[in-house]
């Protein structure tokens, strides 16, 4: 059984119906085998419609799906010999961020990304991807250990955002998303970072300054979430915001991977089995490892010097600028 | 921007409180004479809080009477969302234009200090918030990475809400790109000062505003990641009574020092003094 968003309502019915012709007929059935044959060609064409014309706001509900794959998740497909390390040596070990080192396509790489909890208890655990100083600060620690050991970063993104608590703001949540943000442009070691959910701010882009910026194309990434933009500027006088808000601010936001490719701020949009990747997390696994192969293969001949020159000028060069007298 | 050229860094009649004869002071409510703050640099009186000045007020704080020379004054926002809410991105920009009467968030530009070359970018709240877009974070980097060349240390002041919403994703790239510029110009072995006064939040705190080899503070600014409200929201208690503010950050160990507003010059000049070779 499937977890089915309300736009997609109208597939819902429909699989849910050709699940329980499937479990009538056992496969036996010569009319009713046609019958479903039929009724999941039109769930799929009904399905490619729907996606064909996603809002904005949709496409955060996908990249939000609570059966999306997680940073983990496509760890363990992409990855092998996964060696976690933890901890970030100052004050404790963050489970909203996991970094380590494992092999890809055979090569030792260093691999670090946001991680959200699919159980409630889970998602307490992983505090619902929302990382506090000390994740950032592990992640720095394991990106110096690649630069060390000479390994390619690669990171995953996917949080709604750096936690907003009491214990982050004493331990310095801005300084230490500051130092990352300072720290990435000196780390001479190529570095890939793939937006794979939720690309929440701060929090986010503290993972994300990379030599190539990738998004899944249901992933979004933006200086906001379209609720807390809402909040901000649709509120009207006491009126309460609510779906609609998040509608226009989503829409006024830009926030999709679209948007972010005709900006200039990401190099790539990794395709998304129809549906969303958790509808097939092999196919999905697989076209983010085949971008991945191609953007390391790209960068493996750089001088350390070329790539930190590069990794400078491409968020150097952001920023949407007029000259004006007066 | 010529109106502080004119009035020669005299510090601007024109202040960031309601008009009239008397203010009110946003920390102990107590109305005092207006005339009165002016004379004290902006600063209460009864509690010494420190109100949120002008970056024409501030740049006459620091800089040597005239020795101020503004970089990028005609640097604009192109407005890459044509972002609209219920008024237009474009319009909010035009009625901070106008009711500010400076073009954009930040100003930097080149000043002495003491006597002591320095480049300097100052934030300005009362345009859009102080928040960061494109124009705010070009000029920043403008600013280290001439002072870089020019071997001259950077002072930064920050009072911002973070950043600017409505240029989305390009305004959060900024964040990255201020850091950029600081990764480099610590390479110089020239000091970054970092002045945070009140309000320094989200993408600014998060970026350059906390990456100062030297922070100071004003006394009880409020200084932090995300703002008190939506931390309440999110863990539904009531937050402690200093709770970010600088006297707070101080105590966590997260800035070197809360400096009073009249004396602030005089801690940068010593500053600068002990650390940069004449
Ligand atoms: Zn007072």
């Amino acid at each position: 059984m499937h977890y089915y968003l309300d736009f997609e309502r109208p597939v819902a019915e429909l699989e849910n119906k050709i699940e329980e012709l499937k479990n009538l007929a056992d496969g036996r059935d010569m009319n009713i085998a046609s019958e479903i044959e039929k009724l999941e060609k039109k769930a799929r064409d009904l399905r490619a419609d729907i996606f064909s014309k996603i809002t904005p706001w949709q496409k955060t509900l996908i990249a939000r799906h609570p059966e999306r794959p997680y940073s983990l998740d496509y760890i363990d497909l992409l990855m092998e010999d996964f060696v976690e390390l933890h901890g970030d040596r100052r004050f404790a070990d963050d489970h909203a961020i996991v970094a380590g080192f494992a092999r890809f396509q055979g090569m030792p790489v260093a691999v670090i990304g946001h991680q959200k909890g699919r159980t409630t208890k889970e998602r307490i655990e992983r505090n619902f991807g929302q990382p506090h100083p000390e994740g950032y600060r592990k992640a720095m620690r394991i990106m110096k250990l690649a630069e060390k050991f000479k390994k390619p970063i690669i990171t995953l993104i996917d949080t709604p955002g750096a936690y907003p608590g009491i214990g982050a703001e004493e331990r310095g949540q801005a300084e230490a998303i500051a130092q990352n943000l300072q720290g990435m442009f000196l780390i001479k070691t190529p570095v890939i970072s793939i937006v794979i959910g939720e690309g929440g701010s701060g929090g986010a882009l503290a993972l994300a300054v990379g030599d190539r910026v990738l998004m899944l194309e249901h992933s979004v990434y933006s200086v906001i979430s379209p609720e807390g933009c809402a909040a901000i500027l649709w509120k009207k006088n006491g009126s309460s915001v609510g779906q609609k808000e998040y509608e226009n601010a989503s829409e006024a936001l830009k926030l999709t991977s679209q948007n972010l490719r005709d900006f200039g701020v990401i190099d790539e949009i990794i395709p998304e089995p129809l549906g969303g990747a958790h509808r097939n997390r092999d196919e999905a696994a697989s076209a983010i490892g085949a971008a991945l192969s191609r953007r390391l293969d790209e960068l493996k001949d750089k001088s350390f010097d070329e790539l930190l020159e590069e990794r400078y000028n491409k968020f150097r060069l952001i920023g949407e600028l007029k000259e004006e007298n007066q | 921007m010529a109106w502080f050229k004119k009035e020669k860094n005299k510090v601007s009649k024109k202040v960031k409180v309601p008009e009239g004869l008397w203010v009110k002071c946003n920390s102990c409510k107590e109305i005092i004479y207006r005339k009165e703050v002016d004379r004290n640099l902006m600063v209460c009186p009864k509690c010494n809080y420190h109100f949120r000045i002008s970056a024409g007020q501030r740049i006459s704080l620091l800089a040597d009477n005239g020795s101020f020379t503004e970089m990028g004054q005609y640097l604009a926002s192109k407005d890459p969302l044509n972002f609209k809410d219920q008024i237009t991105y474009k319009e909010r920009l035009k009625d901070s234009q106008k009711k500010t009467n400076i073009k954009e968030a930040a100003t930097a530009g080149r000043a002495l200090i003491g006597n002591h070359p320095a480049m300097l970018v100052v934030l300005d709240f009362a345009f859009m918030g102080g928040s960061m877009g494109s124009v705010v974070g070009e000029k920043f980097v403008i600013a280290a990475e001439k002072a870089a060349e020019e071997a001259m240390p950077l002072i930064s002041v920050a009072s911002s809400g973070g950043a600017r919403m409505h240029e989305g994703i390009v305004s959060l790239m900024q964040m990255a790109k201020t850091s950029a510029s600081l990764a480099r110009f610590k390479e110089t072995g020239l000091p970054f000062i970092s002045i945070l006064a009140d309000p320094t939040f989200g993408g600014v705190s998060a970026s350059f505003a906390m990456l100062g080899d030297i922070i100071i503070a004003e006394p009880k600014s409020l200084i932090g990641f995300a703002g008190p409200r939506v931390i309440e929201q999110t863990i539904k208690q009531q937050l402690p009574e200093n709770f970010q503010t600088a006297e707070f950050l101080l105590e966590h160990g997260m800035i070197d020092m809360i400096v009073n507003r009249k004396e602030l010059k005089q801690t940068v000049i010593k500053l600068l003094s002990l650390l940069v070779e004449k």
